[in-house]
C-alpha cells in the first residue's frame, strides 16, 4: 500500500487524525525542545524551589495593552507561620519577546542555534508552569523529559523487535525440539510477572553510571522484556506460512534456512510487525514511566515525564502544587494518541478486524 | 477423562518453565555486583552466628551451580532464609501474598463482570452514542499511566475525605469486632480496586465488544434471527457463549499485568501487598526476599494460566494442548 493511500485513509477519521496530529506536535515539540524552552536542560536555581508560576501580563495600571511582561519573585521566610512566601517584586518590569535570540544551544547536536519561541529580558526569572524541588523550570523540563520519554520507546522497539522476530522465526521454522526449546525459554520470560523482572533488572544497575550510559541500560532492560511475548506471535505466524506453496518452492531450489527465515518468511509478517509496533509504544512508554518513578529509571538531574511525577509523591505537593502532575497529563495524550492510531492502522492493514 | 490428562500435561508443562524462570532469578541476582550478604553485615542487631548459618546455608563459599542447587533445594522445602532486618522471608511473604491475592481476585471479579456487560451492550449496540461513549472511556481507561491515576484518586480522597489514604487497615484495627474489621478492609479497598479495576476494565471490554461483534456477524446468529428467537435468547444463549472463549483466555494476561500493574498502585497506596514487599526489598537490595517475592510472583502467574486454561477447557471442549 502507498504511503499517500495509507494517509488518506487515516485522514477520513476525525478521530485517528486528530491522534496523528497530535503525534506529530508532540514529536515536534520535543525535537526542537531547546526552541521551546525558556531555560536549557541543566538549568536550576536552588535559591527558588517550588517558585509559583509567573503572571505574565499585557495591561498596565491604566488598563492599556502592552506588551506582555512579568515580575519576578522574591522568597521570603515567613516567621509567625514558619512557611516559605513568593512575592511579586512590583519594582522592576520584565518584558517578554518572542522569537528572538537566547542562550546558545545545537538542534539534534549538530546545528549551532539561538532562537528560542519565548525570550524573557535579561535578570528575569521567567518559570510558565513554576519550578520544582531543586528550582528547575517545570515548563522547560516538560520538552527535555519528552525528548527521554518519547523515544526510550521506540530504540527498545528497535532492539526487541528483530530480535522477537528472528527468534520466533527460528523457533517457527526449524519446529521439532529447537522449537519446543526456544519456546519454553521464551514462556519462562514471559511467565515473570514483568513489572517485577523490571525493577529487579533496574535496580541491579550499577550506580555510577553517566546519564547516556543508564539511558543505554534502561532501554536494553525494557527491549530484553518486550521481545518474548512477540516472538511467540510471529512463531505462530511463521508455522502457517511455513506450509505454504512457494516455501516449498524455496526449499526445493535449495535455498538456506537462513535466507528462508529472512528473506521469505518474516516479510510476510510486515503487517502484523507495523501492527504490534505502533500498538507496543505505549507499553514502553508506561513502563519507563513507572520505572522512572519509583526512582529506578532515569536519573537526576535528566529530566523525563516519569521522573518530574516523583514530585508528586510528595502529598503537599499533589495538594499544593498540582501544576507538578503536568507530565503525567502528557503520558496520558502520548499513549491514548498512540492506541488509536495503532487500532486505526490495525483496521487498514488487517481487513478482517474492521468491522 | 480428557480433561484430567489435559490437566496434567499443562501442570507439567509449567515444570520446564518454573526451572527457566529460577534459573533466570537466580544468576540475574547473583551475578550482579550486590553482596548477598552485605546489609546483613552492617546490621549490628544480627549476630556473626546468623550471617555465618546464612553464608553455609546459601554455600556462598562453594562455586555457584552449587549455590543455584542448594538455593532451590532450599526454596523447594520452603526454607527462603532472612531477611535483612532478620524476619524470616516466609513470614514476611504470606500475609503479603495473601493481600495481593485480595486485591487482584476482587479486581478481576469486578472488572470481569462490568466489562462483560459493557462489551456485549456495546456490540448489541453497534455505533449508537452508548458504543462511542464507551470506545472513548476504554481509551481513557488504556492510556492512563496506573500511578497516575492512583495519585489523582489520593487527591480525590484528600479533597473530599470519603476514602482513607493508604494502607488496608484503620489504627484502631485490632480493637474492633469483626463486622467493622471486614468494613474496614473492604473501605481501604475501594480505590485500589477502583484504580486497577479501570486500567484492566478497558482492555476486556475492549475485546469483548470485538468478539461479540464477530459472533453476531455469523451464519447461526442470522438463522436464529430468521427463526425469529427473542433477542434475549439469541445473545445470551447463543452469541455470549461463543464470545466469551477469548476472554478466558485472557485471564492469564490480565492477571500478569495485574501483578505488575498493582506493584506501582500498591506502592501509590500503600497497601502491604507483594509488589509493594517486593519494591521495598529491591531498594534495600534484600536478595533473598527478591528472589522468594519473584519466584513466588511467577507461580502465582503461571498458577492464573494454568487455572484460565483449564476454565477455557471446561467451557470449549475442542481445546487442545
Amino acid at each position: 500500500m502507498k504511503f499517500s493511500e495509507f494517509y488518506k485513509k487515516i485522514k477520513k477519521d476525525k478521530v485517528s487524525h486528530t491522534a496523528l496530529i497530535v503525534l506529530i506536535l508532540l514529536y515536534i515539540s520535543i525535537l526542537f525542545a531547546d526552541f521551546f524552552a525558556v531555560h536549557p536542560n541543566n538549568f536550576s536555581n536552588r535559591k527558588l524551589a517550588y517558585c509559583p508560576p509567573s503572571n505574565i501580563y499585557i495591561l498596565d495600571k491604566n488598563n492599556k495593552f502592552k506588551k506582555p511582561y512579568t515580575y519576578n519573585y522574591t522568597k521570603t521566610f515567613n516567621k509567625d507561620t514558619l512557611n516559605i512566601e513568593y512575592k511579586q517584586d512590583r519594582t522592576k518590569k520584565y518584558n517578554i519577546k518572542f522569537l528572538s535570540k537566547g542562550y546558545e544551544y545545537k538542534i539534534l547536536g549538530l546545528i549551532k542555534c539561538n532562537l528560542h519561541l519565548i525570550v524573557p529580558d535579561k535578570g528575569c526569572e521567567l518559570f510558565l508552569l513554576g519550578t520544582d524541588i531543586n528550582g528547575c523550570d517545570v515548563y522547560s523540563r516538560l520538552f527535555f523529559g519528552g525528548q527521554v520519554s518519547l523515544t526510550i520507546g521506540f530504540l527498545a522497539l528497535l532492539i526487541s523487535f528483530p530480535i522477537g522476530a528472528i527468534y520466533g522465526g527460528i523457533s517457527g521454522y526449524l519446529g521439532g525440539i529447537t522449537d519446543k526449546v526456544l519456546m519454553r525459554i521464551a514462556e519462562a520470560i514471559m511467565s515473570i510477572p514483568s513489572f517485577y523482572l523490571l525493577i529487579i533488572l533496574a535496580s541491579i544497575l550499577p550506580s555510577n553510571l553517566t546519564s547516556k550510559q543508564s539511558f543505554a541500560l534502561i532501554t536494553a532492560i525494557l527491549a530484553f522484556i518486550g521481545w518474548a511475548g512477540f516472538s511467540r506471535v510471529i512463531r505462530g505466524m511463521v508455522l502457517s506460512i511455513k506450509n505454504q506453496d512457494y516455501i516449498k518452492a524455496i526449499e526445493t531450489i535449495g535455498a538456506s534456512k537462513k535466507r528462508i527465515i529472512i528473506k521469505h518468511i518474516l516479510p510476510q509478517t510486515s503487517s502484523y510487525i507495523i501492527i504490534a509496533l505502533t500498538l507496543s509504544v505505549p507499553s514502553y512508554i508506561l513502563a519507563e514511566s513507572g520505572l522512572s518513578f519509583l526512582g529506578l529509571g532515569i536519573q537526576l538531574p535528566e529530566a523525563s515525564w516519569g521522573n518530574m511525577l516523583r514530585e508528586a509523591q510528595e502529598f503537599a505537593n499533589i495538594i499544593y502544587r498540582p501544576r507538578l502532575l503536568m507530565p503525567g497529563f502528557l503520558i496520558f495524550i502520548a499513549v491514548l494518541s498512540f492506541n488509536v492510531l495503532g487500532d486505526k492502522i490495525r483496521d487498514i492493514l488487517d481487513p478482517k478486524s474492521l468491522k | 477423562m480428557n480433561t484430567f490428562l489435559y490437566i496434567i500435561k499443562r501442570i507439567l508443562n509449567a515444570i520446564p518453565i518454573l526451572f527457566i524462570v529460577s534459573l533466570i532469578s537466580f544468576f540475574l541476582i547473583r551475578l550482579s555486583p550486590i553482596d548477598p550478604l552485605a546489609q546483613m553485615k552492617l546490621n549490628p542487631a544480627i549476630s556473626q552466628e546468623t550471617i555465618d548459618k546464612e553464608t553455609k546455608r546459601l554455600a556462598l563459599d562453594k562455586p555457584i551451580y552449587i549455590q543455584y542447587f542448594r538455593w532451590a533445594k532450599n526454596f523447594i522445602s520452603g526454607n527462603m532464609g532472612y531477611c535483612i532486618d532478620n524476619i524470616k522471608v516466609t513470614t514476611k511473604l504470606k500475609p503479603r501474598i495473601l493481600n495481593t491475592l485480595l486485591l487482584s481476585l476482587s479486581v478481576i471479579s469486578l472488572s470481569w463482570i462490568i466489562s462483560i456487560i459493557a462489551g456485549v451492550l456495546g456490540a448489541v449496540y453497534y455505533n449508537s452514542v452508548y458504543d462511542k461513549i464507551l470506545s472513548i472511556l476504554t481509551s481513557a481507561g488504556m492510556a492512563i499511566p496506573s500511578f497516575f491515576f492512583a495519585i489523582l484518586m489520593l487527591l480525590f480522597a484528600q479533597k473530599t475525605g470519603l476514602f482513607p489514604i493508604g494502607g488496608l487497615t484503620n489504627v484502631h484495627f485490632s480493637q474492633m469486632n469483626l463486622f467493622s474489621k471486614i468494613l474496614d478492609i473492604l473501605w481501604h479497598l475501594a480505590l485500589p480496586v477502583f484504580v486497577l479495576t479501570t486500567i484492566s476494565l478497558s482492555s476486556i471490554t475492549r475485546q469483548m465488544r470485538a468478539n461479540m461483534l464477530d459472533v453476531l456477524d455469523c451464519e447461526y446468529i442470522k438463522f436464529a434471527i430468521a427463526k425469529g428467537l427473542s433477542k434475549r435468547k439469541i445473545i445470551f444463549k447463543h452469541a455470549l457463549r461463543n464470545a466469551i472463549n477469548p476472554i478466558i483466555t485472557m485471564l492469564g494476561f490480565e492477571f500478569a499485568g495485574l501483578l505488575s500493574g498493582a506493584a506501582l498502585t500498591e506502592y501509590v497506596f500503600q497497601y502491604p501487598g507483594l509488589g509493594k514487599l517486593l519494591l521495598d526489598a529491591v531498594m534495600q537490595s534484600d536478595i533473598n526476599l527478591i528472589m522468594a517475592g519473584l519466584m513466588i510472583g511467577t507461580i502465582m502467574l503461571i498458577i492464573g494460566n494454568l487455572l484460565a486454561d483449564i476454565l477455557l477447557k471446561l467451557t470449549d471442549p475442542r481445546v487442545g494442548i
